[in-house]
């Protein structure tokens, strides 16, 4: 039999997921449908006058997409838990962090990638301009791995625990508000006609505190899950 | 002369710091209530009328106090939390667990009082203010602690759950805190705070004591709190049942 | 191990596992606490508990390669192929978990078994809902595993025969 490397492992994880999420394509397909439909409520609620969605769009794009990376989060351990691999992978002799990083890199192409792509379509209906809708990808590419990371250390937290979905949500939602001021922010900023490095750079350090800490808190928070 | 050492390690078990809290808090009590007393008595009869905000502006005296405390208290609790994660002590997540409705409260009373500030000021009852911004998030991440302790059955999770929660939310705060004040300056919100080109001496010394008597009230109800959550995790051991009677 | 329902084999089993907390006393693997060198323990053990740790919408193949993977290894598909004939699964690599019966499931959960290099086996109540059959696959699974220098610790209600091997019984009592 030959041996796998570390960097094998984490392929065979991610290919495992992968393959999961394409086999089950309407878990997949469900935040990304939810994003659009929230992004739709707001228009709905506040009246179709131009300029104030115009004002309003980066904002609310940011809120419904980190709503709906947030609604994939609590599947992200919860059927592993249920059938026992989750247990297999905690008594692998891989760390755990690393497994735990792998599951959160495939959370973000599975639920933040397709997020990106479909915020510029979003963003026409609220008239923004298509410098505007770059850059509302570049920071939603930035950040919904963040999102994945911050949010996969409150899936840790609340598996098996009763009320698990509302309560991920409390946890979570308060520790992404950093990455949607900024990333808003920064679209905002470019259409005010201001410079957006500080917003890049500050959601890229947010971005790489995550992948040093994320997956440290989210591999004790298993490890007392699983006790 | 007779040299004791304090055993400190005696009052890590529950039984031992149930009897030192009991008593302990009622001095902290004194305490808090001297130090509040002499507190508002600066801010509402010493203190002089600001020229721009009148007599309103006397909630500043309760308001920052109780905002700064309410940060204080989070980082003590996931202090304790986190020393309860690390070393497996069962003492410190009843301290964490303490600490937080205290912290909460401390939290919402600044929300309150700066709303309260708000009204006759500029005739609304919220204002997008940094400081309370950041108040009301961090009531959010207390809410979050005492709900994720209390959705856990069993104790021992529920206080290493909630310690890494605890743990994460400090780390963050800085980065809310930061980002949010950033936030306020960039859409030149209002600002709730006293303006003018110096603050009175006065209007220090009153923020500061109160500072100091929501720092002793906190230390109180903390602890009579701990002595509550002590019985009941204790409730099946001997001492208890004599200490109840 | 033997003992009632409830008495806490499993809690047991699941500290040996360093995946449950202990509250005293030690756990020695090599004559060294088994918290203290996590990685190198956790190579040497292949836990099955109650649940077949089985992904229900991959095929059985993808299932084995994944967990073989966790453990660090890659095996070849002849491996699988014999591994699965040997349970009587043969030809079953490519379905789905979900078009297996529960005891189809069970027996490719414990192929993983046959496919670990892992010297210490922890196995919790491996013989129950299985056929005889079943049980005798398993038995001479485990005495092959111990002929080869292995080590099992199994709790069961059953009094199973093992080969020629004479287990060391462990009562628990509350």
């Amino acid at each position: 039999m030959k041996k796998l490397g570390l960097f094998g492992v984490m392929a065979a994880l991610l290919r495992r997921e992968v393959s999961v999420a394409l086999r089950q394509k309407g878990e997949v397909l469900t935040p990304l449908v939810f994003f659009v439909v929230v992004a739709s409520l707001f228009p709905l609620g506040v009246g179709p006058e131009s300029a104030l969605l115009l004002r309003m769009a980066p904002g609310v794009l940011w809120v419904s997409a980190l709503l709906a990376a947030m609604l994939s989060l609590q599947r992200l351990f919860a059927t592993d838990h249920a059938d026992g691999s989750l247990e297999q992978m905690a008594l692998s002799s891989t760390p755990l962090g690393l497994l735990v990083a792998a599951k959160a890199l495939t959370h973000f192409l599975l639920s933040g990638l397709p997020l990106v792509l479909m915020a510029p379509v979003l963003g026409l209906q609220f008239g923004l301009e298509s410098r505007s809708l770059g850059i509302l990808m570049l920071t939603l590419l930035l950040g919904t791995p963040t999102l994945s990371l911050i949010g996969s250390i409150g899936a840790a937290l609340t598996l098996g625990v009763r009320g698990a979905g509302v309560l991920l949500s409390l946890l979570i939602l308060p520790l992404y508000i950093p990455v949607l001021i900024f990333g808003a922010g920064a679209v905002e900023a470019d259409a005010a006609g201001l410079g957006i490095g500080g917003h890049l750079s500050l959601l890229a350090a947010l971005f790489v505190l995550s992948v040093f800490f994320a997956p440290l808190a989210t591999k004790t928070a298993l490890r007392i899950s699983l006790e | 002369m007779n040299t004791q050492k304090i055993h400190w390690f005696k009052f890590s078990s529950p039984q031992n710091f149930y009897f030192l809290a009991g008593r302990m808090w009622p001095w902290f009590a004194v305490l808090a209530t001297v130090l509040a007393a002499v507190a508002l008595w600066i801010g509402l009869v010493m203190a002089p009328v600001d020229a721009q905000q009148g007599q309103g502006y006397r909630i500043i005296f309760v308001h920052v106090p109780a905002a700064s405390l309410s940060m204080f208290v989070y980082l003590v609790m996931a202090g304790w939390a986190g020393f309860g994660l690390a070393f497996n002590t069962r003492l410190s997540g009843m301290m964490a667990s303490a600490l937080a409705p205290t912290g909460a409260i401390l939290a919402f009373l600044s929300l309150a009082t700066g709303s309260l500030w708000g009204k006759p000021m500029w005739g609304t009852w919220w204002v997008w203010d940094a400081r309370l911004t950041s108040s009301l998030i961090l009531l959010f991440l207390y809410l979050g602690f005492i709900a994720l302790q209390s959705s856990i059955d069993d104790p021992r999770r529920a206080d290493k759950a909630s310690a890494v929660l605890a743990l994460v939310g400090a780390v963050n705060i800085p980065i809310i805190y930061g980002s949010v004040y950033w936030w306020n300056t960039l859409h030149q919100g209002a600002s709730v705070t006293v303006k003018g080109a110096s603050i009175a001496p006065a209007m220090l010394w009153g923020m500061g004591l109160m500072t100091a008597a929501f720092w002793m009230y906190a230390i109180t109800m903390t602890l009579v709190r701990v002595r509550a959550i002590i019985l009941d995790r204790e409730r099946h051991a001997e001492w208890v049942k004599h200490a109840v009677e | 191990m033997a003992g009632a329902n409830g008495v806490g084999k499993t809690s047991l089993l699941r500290m040996v596992c360093g995946l449950a907390p202990i509250d005293s006393g030690q756990i020695l693997w090599n004559d060294t606490p088994i918290h203290s060198q996590s990685d190198v323990y956790r190579q040497d053990l292949c836990y099955l508990g109650h649940l077949n740790s089985l992904q229900e919408s991959m095929t059985v193949n993808e299932n084995l390669v994944f967990t073989a993977a966790l453990a660090g290894n890659a095996p070849e598909p002849t491996q699988l192929q014999e591994v699965l004939a040997h349970f009587g699964v043969r030809g079953r690599g490519e379905q789905l978990v979900k078009h297996l019966s529960q005891g189809q499931k069970r027996r490719v959960a414990l192929s993983r078994l046959a496919l670990s290099q892992a010297r210490l086996w922890v196995l919790d109540e491996p013989f129950v809902a299985m056929d005889e059959k079943g049980v005798r696959m398993l038995a001479d699974l485990i005495a092959s595993h111990l002929g080869k220098g292995g080590l099992a610790v199994i709790t069961s209600h059953q009094q199973v025969d093992i080969g020629t091997l004479a287990p060391q019984m462990l009562e628990l009592r509350t």
